[in-house]
């Protein structure tokens, strides 16, 4: 338009119907921009009811703890004002009497037992115990309960109580990382014997490096040999690589458990060639080195797929150019060529690192006993000791790790760059 | 392409590496398609093994035999689990590409604000552990039953299965709407189209093939989802993977083989699907010659 037209003249050009044309602009860009909202909205919303907020509610489930305080009304209202120093008077013994005798009746002092015994094992059978006689026991309690259950004299029960009592908590959490309080009332390391989510961590964290770097060391000669064949023979070889992208998860955990096996195919061929003797056929699954195996094999085609986008974009002249400038075939591969596939690499290497340190499946059915990763110990917690506070404060921990990795994704890569073959 | 194939006047060193190289990619390539490839073989031996016997090398005819796929159609928890699987992963498909094909439009057009973060959010339902995804699906389940029975319901699963399946479908349908020209909308309104003729006509045309691979993409996460079925169905919900999972935690037997064989002929159907579509696509757009 005219250039030289002052802002005055801009304002005052109209539309046919007599509006500002700036206001009109304005009016329809903000229409399209409804309509954009409009057509986001309802996935919006179904991914925001069916998925958020469930996460939120199980985040929520890691530090909410209802259950002493609404089953132990009295003791807690009692031990608010206990020092935690000396065993407490016959008021808290009356107190927890009376509160256990209530449980037994509504049938929620197993439940209880359990609560405290997370907090200290052993203390199961005081509670359940106790609440049996509760019914007929008359005062002095104090008496009566230390001589039921000698630990009614110790501090150890009355602290776990007083800690259960508030409604939120951090309880979990500190269990999460292999930590609880001390009767004195310290957060100290569990025993020894007893440390194995650090552990679990160490190990996940561990696993998953491995998975990738084998995943990078697998991925990038096969990612450079299709990006640089002719397009035909790429495609093909393309088929190799996405065929297990698209075949089932279980059916590939099935097929390594089939050839990994003592019995299995891999060892039958080394007894048949000789390399072992029948008598010494190789573990090579249902351990954590099977789970690594397996997982490479799964998550490579997520390393191989961006890898070969991005090798696809550098251009062979690159490579004739440092050698026609003199640098040796393997000099202009190093210093022209990996420069170049590094953001392939970062985006390789990070996806494969997400979705490998949330694995369950393939853990849980080859991993056997030191192949476990955290999703395996967070599924154990949700479906057999029940202890779903803990499931879910492991669960925050892994995906507070997810979420940074997945910013980070963003950050480098960008989601919308995603790519799926 | 030069890259790759030997130049005349290359030495020792480099002939060597260049033929090692050739060796490892083809040990790659079978390290990523063996495991495939021999489970097809071992599902029809005639023995209860899971290894190839003498006579199964040698190619003798009664080696072999079609014992588990008999077995496998005989039971009726199999045959109830394929029906259940393809109802639950259709149903899935159909919640996740409408909501997934809307939500890519939306996204792709440029007035839309913050895209990165939604579509962030939009996307990760794939990235989140499936573990999680399920531990709070289960409890989300547990603390709407009052008002709507969707734990151990059909209902529950297939709205699991799409919050699931729908990061494909807007990945999918997203990445054909790269380099759409808007134009051809605001063609096809001066052409006297309203708004839902346009898209029949104009954008659906255009976005199909991607809208149809994310279909597919939804319906196989779904058909291969154990985590969340584990979590929140009953025995009456029963799908193909849960039952391949009941059978490897306990004793495998041969008819998981012979499910995995006709599972892997149903990647192959799909995947060929989806690469012909990717390929017409590309065609059309000029993208590239293949």
């Amino acid at each position: 338009m005219n250039n030289t037209a002052p802002a005055t003249t801009a304002e005052m050009l109209t539309t046919a119907d007599g509006r500002p044309l700036k206001a009109a602009l304005a009016a329809a860009q903000r229409k399209r921009r409804t309509r954009a909202v409009l057509l986001v909205m309802p996935l919006f919303l179904f991914i925001f009811f069916s998925f958020l907020y469930p996460i939120g509610l199980m985040l929520f489930r890691s530090v909410e703890n209802p259950l002493i305080a609404d089953n132990m009304p009295n003791t807690v209202a009692v031990l608010e004002a206990w020092d935690g120093k000396d065993i407490p008077g016959e008021a808290a013994f009356a107190a927890m009497a009376q509160d256990l005798k209530v449980a037994r009746k509504n049938k929620t002092v197993g439940r209880l037992a359990t609560r405290i015994n997370f907090e200290s094992s052993g203390l199961r059978s005081v509670i359940t115990g106790t609440a049996r006689k509760a019914r007929r026991m008359k005062a002095p309690f104090k008496e009566k309960m230390i001589a039921a259950k000698s630990q009614w004299g110790e501090l150890e029960i009355w602290a776990a109580v007083k800690r259960l009592s508030p409604r939120l908590t951090g309880l979990n959490y500190a269990a999460a990382v292999d930590r609880r309080y001390s009767p004195g009332g310290d957060l100290v390391m569990q025993d020894e014997d007893r440390q194995i989510y650090v552990h679990l961590f160490k190990r996940t964290l561990w696993m998953s490096i491995t998975v990738t770097v084998s995943c990078l060391l697998l991925g990038f000669p096969i990612a450079y040999l299709l990006a640089s064949l002719p397009l035909r023979s790429s495609n093909l070889l393309m088929i190799l690589v996405l065929l297990p992208f698209w075949t089932s998860l279980l059916v590939r955990t099935t097929s390594w458990i089939v050839l990994l096996q003592t019995q299995g195919v891999l060892n039958d061929i080394m007894v048949w060639l000789g390399v072992i003797g029948e008598d010494s056929r190789i573990q090579l699954i249902f351990n954590a080195q099977g789970t690594v195996i397996a997982m490479t094999q799964i998550l490579l085609p997520f390393m191989v797929l961006p890898l070969y986008s991005v090798m696809k974009t550098i251009s062979p002249s690159y490579m004739r150019a440092a050698q026609s400038l003199g640098a040796h075939r393997f000099l202009a591969y190093w210093k022209i060529y990996m420069p170049n596939t590094l953001p392939g690499i970062g985006a390789g290497c990070l996806l494969v690192f997400i979705l490998a340190i949330g694995y369950y499946i393939t853990p849980a059915l080859v991993g056997g006993q030191d192949g476990q990763m955290i999703s395996n110990m967070i599924a154990f917690h949700m479906q057999k000791s029940l202890n779903w506070g803990l499931a879910a404060a492991l669960g925050g921990i892994l995906l507070l790790g997810v979420i940074l990795l997945y910013w980070l994704y963003n950050k480098i890569v960008g989601v919308d760059r995603l790519k799926l073959g | 392409m030069s890259q790759v194939s030997l130049p005349d006047h290359a030495d020792t060193v480099e002939k060597l590496w260049h033929y090692m190289f050739y060796a490892i990619c083809a040990l790659v390539f079978l390290f990523l398609i063996a495991p495939i490839l021999v489970i097809i073989p071992l599902s029809f031996n005639a023995e209860p093994y899971f290894t190839f016997n003498e006579r199964m090398v040698a190619l003798d005819p009664d080696a072999y035999s079609v014992r588990w796929y008999q077995d496998f159609w005989s039971k009726t928890i199999w045959r109830q689990s394929i029906w259940n699987s393809l109802f639950i992963a259709i149903g899935a498909t159909i919640v996740a590409t409408s909501l997934g094909t809307l939500a890519a439009l939306g996204l792709s057009r440029p007035e839309m604000p913050y895209k990165g973060l939604v579509m962030g959010l939009l996307i990760s339902p794939m990235i989140v552990p499936v573990i999680i995804t399920a531990a709070g699906i289960f409890f989300f389940y547990a603390s709407m039953n009052e008002y709507i029975e969707l734990t151990s319901t059909y209902l529950g699963i297939i709205l699991a299965h799409a919050v699931l399946g729908t990061p494909f479908v807007v990945i999918t349908v997203t990445a054909t709407l790269t380099g759409f020209d808007h134009s051809l909308t605001r063609a096809g309104a001066m052409c006297g189209a309203d708004p839902t003729t346009v898209f029949f006509k104009v954008i659906m045309p255009l976005i199909l093939p991607g809208v149809i691979s994310g279909a597919l993409f939804a319906f196989v996460t779904s058909f291969d989802e154990v985590v969340v079925v584990l979590f929140v169905a009953s025995v009456e919900q029963q799908t193909i993977p849960r039952q391949m999972w009941a059978g490897m935690r306990e004793q495998i037997s041969p008819t998981i083989l012979a499910v995995a064989t006709i599972l892997i002929c149903i990647s192959v159907m799909l995947l060929a699907t989806v690469e012909l579509l990717r390929r017409r696509s590309e065609r059309l757009r000029g993208l590239s010659a293949g």
